[in-house]
């Protein structure tokens, strides 16, 4: 008995506070609901915060300071202030006054001073070939000061070559294009007009057209191999299906550089693959297989082979058996009910994995480098090497850029034909 | 003697809607079998015919080899023995997209990628029918299925019942002259269910078309069908039409499987003529007639629940001595557990007016007509044998 009593007691109680509520305004109601919300998206926020945090720190800001070298590069205008000072009035044409040539014996003395002089002359080489040695030269020649300044820099026809002063005019802004364009193999023009570089010396267009081949003929040799794979995959018993998932698999587990160390030895001239194609009589002659671009195609095709199939697989394993058996007795033929009724649903997955490939194909980088030949290095070569070897980072930037735009602009393409919700990536 | 009769059923079709002249049937199954392992069979000596429109529905339980056998006549599995004939030609060599069969299915196989109109559309445009053609085949089997109003949606923007109607109209769209239905209904809801039945049975009715319907629900067998063909591992256990199969089952298995049933175990003591008389386990006895039982050998009695009584024995009817062990409410009927002496139970059917309480004691009577006793042996599947031999 005593035991209901409180419930008894409640209820009036509990019924006030409703019609409260009632006679009170519905937005108050609102409100604590938006607070309630509120506090459940802070708080799901706060958990994903430290993953957050960590990819702007690891990722994103190196990104952007990376990427923003391509087209910030002060070293030059922080080296030579008096020069900048000094080529503010200039019209760009002809040759400076000699005070500019003094300011810059001045700048250049001076950095010999605080030992920036070489950072200086690698920076004005990679815009103006061949500049380190005469930076260099003219610097040393400075320092013996057995003659004025002004005479030393005129003696040096480097400093009175046509070409010279507008680079490093240039080089005074610390905004440039120049990385940007010559990543394009394109550069400004005596008239402020932008131009093709002669084509000696025209590289970039050649190697981002060679990457972008590399990477098509990859993605096709992986849909071609990887297609009825996937299809076998999709419609054999579960358990034979994940067997072949793990053979597929397996090499994926494997470091990428194992596999192309292991691809060298296979299509070395006395290796296997010759030697299984000379015994098969397909081949007459041992091919060089080996430092070549097909060779490059093989082994980036089996690398990449797991990333197409399996986008593909996961959009065939949802298909229903009965979708094929109804068009058949709707009475399509084989082929007929493939084209018009399979392939159009495993389209987006088709998609999704030829798009995982050609990108990360785009980004290839140590199999070129050990399977390809000279002539076989992509675009990540050439980042590669101006990171590590020639130490112009800006270039290396530039490079970059380009192929991140690149690679934004085509997957832009593929989700606005496609949507980017029906592009079924996992 | 009755393994005869079921098996001259089957082979003959029973008097259908529009019977064929001279007894060979549409659709012809002769001694098919299907083995998918060399060991076991899924469907064993199989003679079926179908009649020129009529609605014949496979019922059985999983596995007991009704969908093979409809997968066989689409062309989707080949028998592994035996022959197949569809209008007196035979189908073995016959691809599904020859055949001019339209099949629905359990999971209606819409094509997600197509509207409702292009996949009503579909047989008409791989069979190279020209466009105003297909618009106005499309349009007017849309009206009949009510469904022309949403002929620009997609599948899945539509309800289970409406995806069913499309899969109706695809597959009725070509004009095929026989269609397969494999579990049509299972995934709808049962009043979803019971409106589709009569919306399909219309359809049959008002198209001449020749129908085979598979299901595992006995209800729905009974509802739509000209005949049923119960399928019991492998094999069928009964051929006939709805009422055949309720009134007079010809086995322990179909006298269970379709509609409720009362079982009685016992031996039978015996035979007099067409009954026989049963000792029950634990005591007591009854009349019942004799379905293939021998002097001696253990039997099942099935009694529907709605043959017995509330009352007193009249004359040759049995009488056994119960008390009331619960009462069912159901609203227009009620059912009462009637344990009997020897402690087994009967299920018996009551009006709604029906009071009496636990433990009262009732005396609850059939007549030996409404009672059939089959071979114990013969419950789940030893009556295939019986029927092939």
């Amino acid at each position: 008995m005593s035991a209901l009593e409180p419930t008894k007691l409640d209820r009036p109680r509990a019924s006030r506070d409703w019609s409260a509520a009632d006679s009170g305004t519905a937005k108050s109601v609102a409100a604590a609901l938006r607070r309630a919300d509120l506090g459940d998206r802070l708080r799901s926020l706060a958990l994903a915060a430290p993953l957050l945090v960590l990819l702007a720190l690891s990722f994103g800001i190196p990104i952007i300071l990376l990427l923003s070298r391509a087209v910030y590069d002060p070293t030059i205008a922080n080296a030579l202030p008096q020069t900048s000072q000094a080529l503010r009035g200039w019209n760009g044409t002809g040759l400076p006054d000699d005070a500019a040539f003094l300011a810059l014996a001045a700048d250049l003395r001076s950095n010999q001073a605080k030992g920036t002089a070489y950072e200086l002359a690698k920076s004005l080489n990679a815009r103006l070939p061949g500049a380190r040695s005469q930076v260099l030269k003219t610097v040393r020649q400075l320092e013996a000061a057995e003659r004025p300044p002004l005479e030393v820099m005129k003696a040096v026809p480097f400093w009175s070559a046509p070409s010279t002063w507008p680079v490093i005019e240039s080089g005074t802004h610390s905004v440039t294009s120049f990385y940007l364009l010559s990543a394009l193999d394109l550069r400004w023009n005596a008239d402020g007009g932008i131009e093709r570089v002669p084509p000696e010396q025209a590289i970039f267009v050649q190697v981002f057209m060679r990457t972008f081949f590399v990477a098509a003929a990859v993605t096709l040799a992986t849909l071609i191999l990887g297609f009825p794979l996937a299809y076998l995959i999709a419609s054999v018993p579960k358990g034979l299906a994940a067997i072949l998932i793990v053979a597929v698999l397996l090499p994926f587990w494997t470091s990428i550089l194992v596999r192309t160390a292991a691809w060298t030895v296979l299509l070395q001239k006395f290796g296997l693959v010759n030697d299984l194609l000379l015994w098969l009589g397909v081949a007459d002659d041992r091919l060089d297989l080996m430092y070549s671009r097909i060779g490059l195609i093989i082994a980036m095709t089996h690398i990449q082979l797991p990333f197409t199939l399996l986008p593909i697989y996961s959009v065939m394993r949802t298909i229903q058996p009965s979708q094929m058996k109804a068009a058949y007795s709707l009475g399509a033929k084989p082929f007929t009910a493939f084209r018009r009724v399979y392939l159009p649903q495993v389209f987006p997955g088709v998609m999704a994995g030829c798009l995982l490939t050609f990108i990360l194909c785009l980004g290839y980088y140590i199999t070129p480098a050990l399977i390809g030949g000279a002539s076989d290095q992509l675009i990540s070569n050439f980042i590669a090497s101006y990171v590590n070897v020639e130490l112009n980072w800006e270039m290396a930037a530039a490079l970059s850029f380009i192929l991140l735009v690149f690679t934004l602009a085509l997957f832009g393409i593929f989700a606005r034909i496609l949507g980017l919700d029906r592009l079924k990536l996992v | 003697m009755i393994a005869e009769a079921t098996a001259l059923s089957a082979g003959s079709p029973a008097p259908a809607p529009d019977t064929d002249a001279g007894g060979q049937g549409f659709v012809e199954f002769v001694d098919v079998e299907k083995s998918y392992d060399g060991r076991t069979f899924a469907v064993t000596r199989l003679n079926l015919g179908v009649a020129r429109g009529e609605f014949l529905t496979l019922l059985g339980p999983s596995g007991s080899g009704k969908t093979t056998t409809l997968n066989m006549l689409a062309g989707f599995e080949r028998p592994t023995s035996g022959v197949i004939t569809l209008e007196g030609r035979s189908v073995d060599r016959l691809p599904p997209y020859e055949r001019n069969i339209g099949m629905v299915f359990q999971n209606y196989a819409l094509f997600p990628h197509m509207s409702v109109e292009e996949n009503v559309a579909f047989p008409l445009s791989v069979r190279k029918i020209t466009k105003v053609d297909v618009a106005s085949r499309v349009g007017r089997v849309l009206d009949m299925v009510r469904l022309r109003q949403f002929g620009d949606r997609r599948p899945a923007q539509l309800s289970g019942g409406q995806q069913q109607r499309v899969a109706l109209a695809r597959a009725l769209v070509f004009e095929p002259s026989l269609v397969l239905m494999d579990e049509p209904l299972g995934a709808l809801d049962k009043k979803l269910r019971e409106h589709m039945q009569i919306e399909i049975k219309q359809l049959h009715t008002m198209l001449g078309v020749t129908i085979v319907y598979v299901t595992h629900d006995q209800s729905e067998a009974l509802t739509m069908s000209d005949r049923v063909a119960v399928f019991n591992n492998g094999g069928i256990a009964q051929l006939g039409s709805p009422d055949d199969l309720y009134n007079t089952p010809q086995s322990s298995f179909v006298a269970s499987f379709i509609g409720e049933n009362n079982t009685l175990e016992g031996k039978v003591e015996r035979i007099f003529g067409k009954e026989c008389r049963v000792a029950l386990d634990g005591g007591g006895s009854v009349t019942a007639l004799a379905i293939g039982v021998a002097e001696g050998a253990a039997c099942h009695v099935a009694i529907r629940p709605e043959r017995l009584k509330l009352a007193p024995a009249s004359n040759g009817a049995n009488a056994l001595a119960a008390k009331v062990d619960g009462r069912i409410y159901l609203g227009d009927h009620q059912r009462l557990l009637a344990r009997l002496e020897n402690g087994q139970v009967l299920t018996v059917k009551v009006g709604p007016e029906a009071t009496m309480g636990d433990g009262e004691s009732v005396t609850v009577s059939c007549t030996p007509n409404d009672c059939r006793a089959f071979p114990a042996d013969a419950g789940t599947g030893g009556s295939i044998s019986k029927t092939g031999e």
